[in-house]
């Protein structure tokens, strides 16, 4: 049997997943599973490394990634369902001096 | 509604002692309270001697400005109005800062035994430890024989905090408290949590969740205490803004500092906040969940949360935070699941089952529910059963003189 490759959406709200797996590469798939349990499987579009968020549905520029059910920021391009996100494709909207 | 409303009483009550206030503790304890750091040792001797008691060892109450010495004198007076401590010995020195003539009327008004000894009128160390120890004995024997009774849910305060965190906080053991919140405040009780450096990043969305909305008096308290915090930072030159999220907590997938301080909140839950306590107030009859404007440190937020009245705390930890407090069951939650292997025998409850898709986030939620009833009603936690809750400490602001 195949190792479980685990993601984490805490909120329904979320449109962002948390992998808690390691070795996840470009078209790997994950499980997302909410907090009630229900899953999906989802392929992994780039390298992410554990602990790190992954898009659960295609995400415009200018859109909140939503996190807890609470925006941690805002899309800075276009993000595609199962792609990686992080400082490379969002940004802060808090504490960043500049807005 | 009607069954809902009977299932709330009929289905979790906890066994408690009650107390002349009407409230119900979780533990049955003698406090011996120094009113002063120069007091500790006088008062710890009396504690090893005397089963059933506990020591308050902070190192305050002399030389201090006069808001931090009544502070101190306010929180020495809450702990020992806890319902958890059925009588209180207070030890003093006799030319402290402190007022432990307040503390001793304010502490008998509750309508618990209370006694008092003073150092220097005894004629100093060994004849008040002698004293102290037949005070100690004396007010046992009155208190060690009272029933716990069963008490509604309603009556819980719970506290909750993290510490020695990691990536699976966050994502485990915070979601794990932050379930038992809302079911707690659902069902009538009062939850309170604190680390307002915690809040840095994620204030907004605190005030969003404040009863009045973020323009409200709430609202406005929670802004309040964080720009309070940063600007006593500022006074020696620090910023605690600058730089967050960290380089660490980025390489760790943390991307903004939104996500980081959510991470924290979320052991809050999701209800509405209903105010802010300060760092020496007690809860009388406040429903729901509160925010106490604490420091994250572990002695001074278990103190002040202890202070609060809290009868329990819920304590989040990856890493493996051992510690609790001397009348206060602290049961701890990890999140990590390979923490909780190598400190199987500190940590109360295993939320990395999360982590690695055993349970989701709510059959933990309700493992850690079922367990604080136990607890409520006797069960030591880990850090209780191996007395490990030496250390507290009273948060002060101004510098000592």
């Amino acid at each position: 049997m195949e190792e479980l490759k685990l993601a984490l959406k805490v909120d329904d709200k979320d449109n962002v997943a948390t992998i808690f797996a390691e070795q996840i590469t470009d078209g790997t798939c994950v499980e997302v599973r909410d907090k009630r349990g229900n899953s999906e499987i989802i392929p992994v579009i780039g390298d992410v490394p554990y602990g790190h968020k992954i898009a659960l549905v295609d995400i415009p520029k200018g859109s909140a990634i939503m996190k807890y059910g609470e925006s941690i920021g805002a899309a800075s391009r276009g993000i595609r369902k199962g792609e990686y996100v992080h400082v490379h494709n969002m940004e802060a909207m808090r504490g960043r001096g500049d807005l | 509604m009607g069954i809902c409303k009977e299932e709330k009483t009929v289905g979790y009550t906890f066994q408690g002692y009650k107390r002349p206030d009407g409230r119900y503790g979780s533990r049955n304890l003698v406090a011996v309270i120094p009113s002063v750091i120069c007091a500790n040792d006088v008062a710890q001797a009396i504690c090893r001697q005397v089963q059933g008691t506990i020591g308050y060892f902070h190192h305050q109450g002399c030389c201090q400005l006069p808001l931090d010495l009544h502070r101190v004198t306010d929180v020495l007076i809450n702990l020992g109005k806890s319902p958890n401590v059925a009588a209180a010995l207070i030890v003093s020195l006799g030319c402290e800062g402190t007022d432990h003539e307040r503390m001793l009327a304010e502490l008998r008004a509750t309508g618990k035994p209370v006694e008092i000894i003073r150092i220097q009128e005894l004629g100093g160390t060994s004849r008040a430890i002698q004293a102290g120890i037949d005070a100690a004995q004396s007010l046992v024997l009155q208190v060690s024989g009272q029933q716990r009774e069963e008490a509604d849910i309603s009556n819980v305060v719970m506290a909750i905090k993290c510490g020695a965190s990691d990536t699976t906080s966050g994502m485990a053991s915070n979601c794990v408290i932050g379930y038992v919140a809302d079911k707690l405040v659902d069902l009538g009780a009062t939850v309170v949590f604190g680390e307002t450096t915690e809040f840095l990043g994620g204030e907004h969305i605190l005030a969003n969740r404040a009863v009045g909305g973020p323009d409200g008096p709430v609202g406005k308290k929670i802004f309040e205490i964080v720009d309070r915090m940063e600007r006593r930072a500022k006074s020696i030159g620090e910023d605690m803004r600058g730089g967050q999220p960290t380089p660490g907590n980025i390489a760790g997938g943390l991307s903004s500092i939104e996500e980081k301080s959510l991470g924290a909140i979320v052991k809050s839950g999701h209800r509405p906040i209903q105010g802010v306590l300060e760092y020496t107030e007690a809860v009388t009859d406040q429903k729901g969940l509160w925010i106490k404007d604490a420091p994250g440190r572990e002695p001074e937020i278990l103190t002040g949360m202890a202070a609060t009245g809290a009868q329990f705390m819920m304590f989040s930890t990856g890493r493996g935070a051992p510690q609790g407090f001397p009348s206060m069951p602290v049961i701890k939650v990890c999140g990590n699941p390979n923490t909780y292997a190598r400190m199987s025998h500190d940590m109360d409850l295993n939320a990395g089952t999360i982590i690695t898709g055993e349970k989701t986030i709510e059959q933990v939620g309700e493992e850690a529910f079922a367990l604080l009833l136990k607890v409520l009603s006797g069960q030591m936690t880990k850090n209780e059963a191996l007395s490990y809750f030496g250390s507290m400490d009273i948060f002060c602001l101004g510098p000592v003189i």
